[in-house]
C-alpha cells in the first residue's frame, strides 16, 4: 500500500528515542510535516529505561514527559509505533521508504483500563527490564507510555488467551484479525535517529557474561536499581537474590577493543560512576563499589562528577582492564584476575556482582540504506553525500542525552533547509 | 673491533623505541600498546617471570635497553597466544617477544644460564647438524647439561617415561651411534647457510 499521507516536503524520522523526538518536534514547532516513525508500541527509546540519569542525577521521566506533552499537542506529528523501517532508496528530496508495520492487536478505542491484562495469565519476557523479569501478554509497556494504549503480544493471539482478552475489553479495542502491514512513504528529508544497541557482552569470552550469573550488564543494572524494575529497585544478585553490597564495575566491556568495538562509547565511564552512587544510596557506608578501568573518561564538563565520587570512601578505581572472570563455585562470587598498572600487583578478587559497562553500537546495523550513505568505521551516520539524509543523536555518534538532543537539534535544522530548498526549487 | 651491540647502541642512542623498531620482528607495534594490563594478567607464567609483556613495552619506550635485552621473561615465553587473541590493540605480543629474545641472543646480551634457552639452543645446534632431531641425544646432553651426577639423578626420576618411550619406538637407542639425517644432507647445510645469510644482511648483521 502507498500511503499518501507523505509529499516529498515530509520529514521523515526515524526512531522515537530522545534524539528522534527531539528532531520531529523542532522540525513540527516550525511548522514543517514530520512522520515520527518508531519500532516498539512506545515513545522513549533507551533513556526510558535508565533508573536515573547523570549529571543531575534526575529521574528520566521529567525530560520525557515535557517531550511528551509537546508532541501531544503539535498537529504536524503524525506519529507511527510499531512500525520499523526496513529500507529506503532515492536522493535527496525524494526518498521512498518501505514501513513495516506490525499488528498490536488493540485499535484506538483503548482507555488503557488494563481490563485485558487482567483477564490474561499467560506471560512473555519483559522488553522493558532486558528480559529479567515477566510481564503479562496483554500489557502496557511502561507507566509513561505513549502512546497510552495496550499491546497484545502475539504469542497468545488465535488462542484461548487472546479470546479472554478480547472478552474482558469494554469498548471493544481488542482486534485479534490485525495483520502486519507493508507501507511505503515518498518523503523529502530522513533524519535517522535510529539509537543505539548494547553490545553483546558475549561476546567477550574471558568474562562469562552468561555462564556466571552475578556478571551482568550495565543496563541491567539500570534496571535492577529502579523501583519499577524486576526487583522493586533493590540491588539483589541473578544468583541467589542476596544483596549485591560490594559491586565491581568494568569499564570498556566490548569498546575500545579491536576484537569487539573499535570506539570509545563514550558514555560508559559516566554511566558507571553514575551507578556507583546506585550502590551508595541502597546500601549508605555498607555500600562497596570498585571500578576497573584503562582510563576514565569523564566527557567533556564532567570530570566534577568524576572528582566527587573519586571523593566517596564507598568507591575505589583499579587502573586495570580485567584479564578474565573465574566463577567461587561456593557462593557464586564472581573472582576478577588481572594485573594492577600502577605497581603491576597481581590481583584475584571476589566481589558479589560484576557489572559490564558494556559499550554502544548503532541499532541501525542491518536495515538498507541508499547506497551514498555515509557510515563511520564503527557504522554510526554522518549522513548522505547530496545531503539529504542526516543522522542524529547515539545513530550518529556513541553520545549522551544532552549531546543526543543538541544533535537531533542540528539535524533537525538541516533538515528544514532541505524542505525549504526542495520547496523554492517546485515553485519555480 | 666494535660488537654488534656497541654499533646498536651508537646508532640509536637513547632512543630504544626506534632500536627496537628497526631490528625486532614486529617491533614497529610496540608503541601501539595502551598499558590496559590484559596480556599480563592472561599470561598462564605471569607469576613465574620478572617482565610481563606489558612491563616490556612500557620499559622499551622507557628507554631500559640493558634491562629488556637482558630480560629473562621473553624466553620464558611458551607462545600459548593467551595475550595475542585478548589484546585490545591487537599487538602481535608473542611475535614480539620472540623478535626481542633473537635480538638479544644475537647481541650477546641475553642472560646466561637461562634453561629454557639453554634448551632452545641445544635443541637447534642437535637439529642443524643432521637435518633430524636425535631425540636420545638431546635428552641426554639436556639431563647431563649440569654435569655427571645431578645428570644421573635426572634420568633415573626419569626412568619411567623414557623405558616408555623406547617401548613406543619414540627413542632408539641406536640414535647413539650417530642417529639418521635427511637424505641430501649437503644440501640442507646450504639451504641452512643460505638462510642465515639472508636473515643476517636483513636484520643488519655482517658478522
Ligand atoms: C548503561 C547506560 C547508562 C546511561 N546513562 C545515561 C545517563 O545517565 N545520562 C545520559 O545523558 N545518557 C545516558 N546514557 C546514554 C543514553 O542512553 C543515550 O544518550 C540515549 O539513549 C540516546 O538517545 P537516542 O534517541 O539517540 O537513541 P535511543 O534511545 O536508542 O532511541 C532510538 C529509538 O529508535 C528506535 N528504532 C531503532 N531502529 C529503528 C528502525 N529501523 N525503525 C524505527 N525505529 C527504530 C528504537 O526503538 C528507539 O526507540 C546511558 C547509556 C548506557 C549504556
Ligand atoms: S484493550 Fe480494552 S481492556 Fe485492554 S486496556 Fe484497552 S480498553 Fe482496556
Ligand atoms: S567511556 Fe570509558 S568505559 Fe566507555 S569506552 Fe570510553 S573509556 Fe571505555
Ligand atoms: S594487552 Fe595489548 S594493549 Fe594491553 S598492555 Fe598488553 S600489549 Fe598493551
Ligand atoms: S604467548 Fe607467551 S607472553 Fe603471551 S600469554 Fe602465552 S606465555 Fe605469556
Amino acid at each position: 500500500m502507498t500511503a499518501s499521507i507523505a509529499t516529498n516536503q515530509t520529514i521523515l524520522v526515524v526512531g522515537g528515542g530522545i534524539s528522534g523526538m527531539t528532531a520531529a518536534l523542532e522540525a513540527a514547532e516550525c511548522g514543517k510535516q514530520v512522520i515520527l516513525v518508531e519500532k516498539t508500541p512506545v515513545l522513549g527509546g533507551r533513556t526510558a529505561r535508565l533508573y536515573r540519569y547523570f549529571p543531575k542525577m534526575c529521574h528520566p521521566t521529567c525530560g520525557l514527559e515535557i517531550n511528551l506533552r509537546r508532541i501531544k499537542q503539535n498537529r504536524n506529528i503524525r506519529l507511527m509505533t510499531m512500525t520499523e523501517v526496513v529500507s529506503a532508496t532515492g536522493s535527496r528530496g525524494n526518498y521512498s521508504v518501505t514501513l513495516k508495520v506490525a499488528p498490536r492487536f488493540v485499535n484506538e478505542n483503548c482507555t488503557a483500563c488494563g481490563k485485558c491484562a487482567e483477564a490474561v495469565s499467560a506471560e512473555v519476557a519483559n522488553p522493558w527490564n532486558y528480559g529479567l523479569d515477566k510481564m503479562k501478554a496483554a500489557y502496557l509497556p511502561h507507566n509513561m507510555a505513549h502512546p497510552q494504549r495496550y499491546v497484545i503480544d502475539p504469542s497468545i493471539v488465535g488462542t484461548p488467551e487472546g479470546e479472554k482478552a478480547k472478552a474482558a475489553c469494554p469498548v471493544g479495542a481488542v482486534d485479534l484479525e490485525m495483520k502486519e502491514e507493508t507501507v511505503t512513504l515518498q518523503v523529502g528529508v530522513l533524519v535517522w535517529a535510529t539509537g543505539w544497541r548494547p553490545y553483546d557482552a558475549a561476546k567477550i569470552q574471558p568474562y562469562g557474561y552468561g555462564r556466571f550469573k552475578n556478571v551482568i550488564t550495565s543496563l541491567e543494572f539500570e534496571r535492577l536499581a529502579d523501583p519499577h524494575g524486576p526487583t522493586g529497585g533493590k540491588i539483589l544478585r541473578p544468583s541467589d537474590g542476596k544483596e549485591a553490597k560490594n559491586v565491581a564495575f568494568i569499564q570498556c566491556a566490548g569498546s575500545r577493543d579491536e576484537n569487539h568495538l573499535r570506539h570509545c562509547s563514550r558514555i560508559c565511564c559516566m554511566a558507571s560512576l553514575k551507578q556507583t552512587q546506585y550502590v551508595r544510596e541502597a546500601f549508605g557506608d555498607e555500600g562497596k563499589s570498585t571500578v576497573y578501568y584503562i582510563d576514565i573518561r569523564a566527557i567533556d564538563r564532567f570530570e566534577d562528577f568524576y572528582q566527587n565520587v573519586q571523593k566517596d570512601a564507598t568507591v575505589s578505581f583499579v587502573k586495570s582492564k580485567v584479564a578474565r572472570i573465574a566463577e567461587n563455585a561456593e557462593n557464586g562470587n564472581p573472582i576478577l584476575h588481572g594485573v594492577n598498572t600502577e605497581g603491576y600487583q597481581r590481583y584475584a578478587v571476589e566481589h558479589d556482582l560484576v557489572v559490564l559497562a558494556v559499550g554502544m553500537e548503532p541499532e541501525i546495523t542491518g536495515v538498507k540504506l541508499p547506497d551514498d550513505v555515509i557510515l563511520d568505521s564503527s557504522n554510526f551516520i554522518e549522513g548522505s553525500k547530496d545531503q539529504g539524509m542526516f543522522g542524529a543523536g547515539a545513530a550518529a555518534s556513541p553520545l549522551d542525552v544532552n549531546r543526543a538532543v543538541q544533535s537531533a537539534t542540528a539535524a533537525s535544522l538541516r533538515a528544514i533547509q532541505v524542505i525549504r530548498k526542495t520547496a523554492s526549487t517546485e515553485a519555480v | 673491533m666494535t660488537t654488534a651491540n656497541q654499533a646498536a647502541i651508537e646508532r640509536y642512542r637513547n632512543n630504544f623505541l626506534k632500536e627496537v623498531e628497526a631490528n625486532v620482528e614486529e617491533g614497529h607495534m610496540v608503541k601501539m600498546c595502551m598499558q590496559c594490563g590484559v596480556c599480563a594478567g592472561s599470561c598462564p607464567l605471569g607469576p613465574h617471570w620478572t617482565h610481563s609483556p606489558q612491563k616490556i613495552f612500557m620499559m622499551i619506550r622507557a628507554g631500559k635497553r640493558d634491562e629488556v635485552l637482558g630480560s629473562d621473561s621473553m624466553f620464558m615465553c611458551t607462545s600459548c597466544y593467551n595475550c595475542m587473541v585478548r589484546c585490545p590493540r591487537q599487538l602481535p605480543i608473542t611475535h614480539i617477544m620472540h623478535g626481542l629474545a633473537n635480538y638479544a641472543h644475537r647481541l650477546g646480551l641475553a642472560p646466561k644460564g637461562q634453561p629454557t634457552r639453554d634448551f632452545a639452543t641445544l635443541f637447534w645446534n642437535n637439529l642443524s647438524k643432521k637435518g633430524r632431531v636425535n631425540e636420545l641425544m638431546l635428552t641426554l646432553q639436556h639431563y647431563f647439561r649440569n654435569g655427571l651426577v645431578a645428570g644421573i639423578k635426572e634420568a633415573m626420576a626419569m626412568q619411567g617415561i623414557g623405558l616408555g618411550m623406547f617401548k613406543a619406538k619414540r627413542i632408539n637407542p641406536m640414535e647413539i651411534f650417530g642417529g639418521h639425517g635427511v637424505k641430501d644432507l649437503k644440501g640442507f647445510h646450504a639451504i641452512i647457510a643460505k638462510a642465515k645469510e639472508i636473515e643476517d644482511r636483513k636484520k643488519g648483521f655482517t658478522a
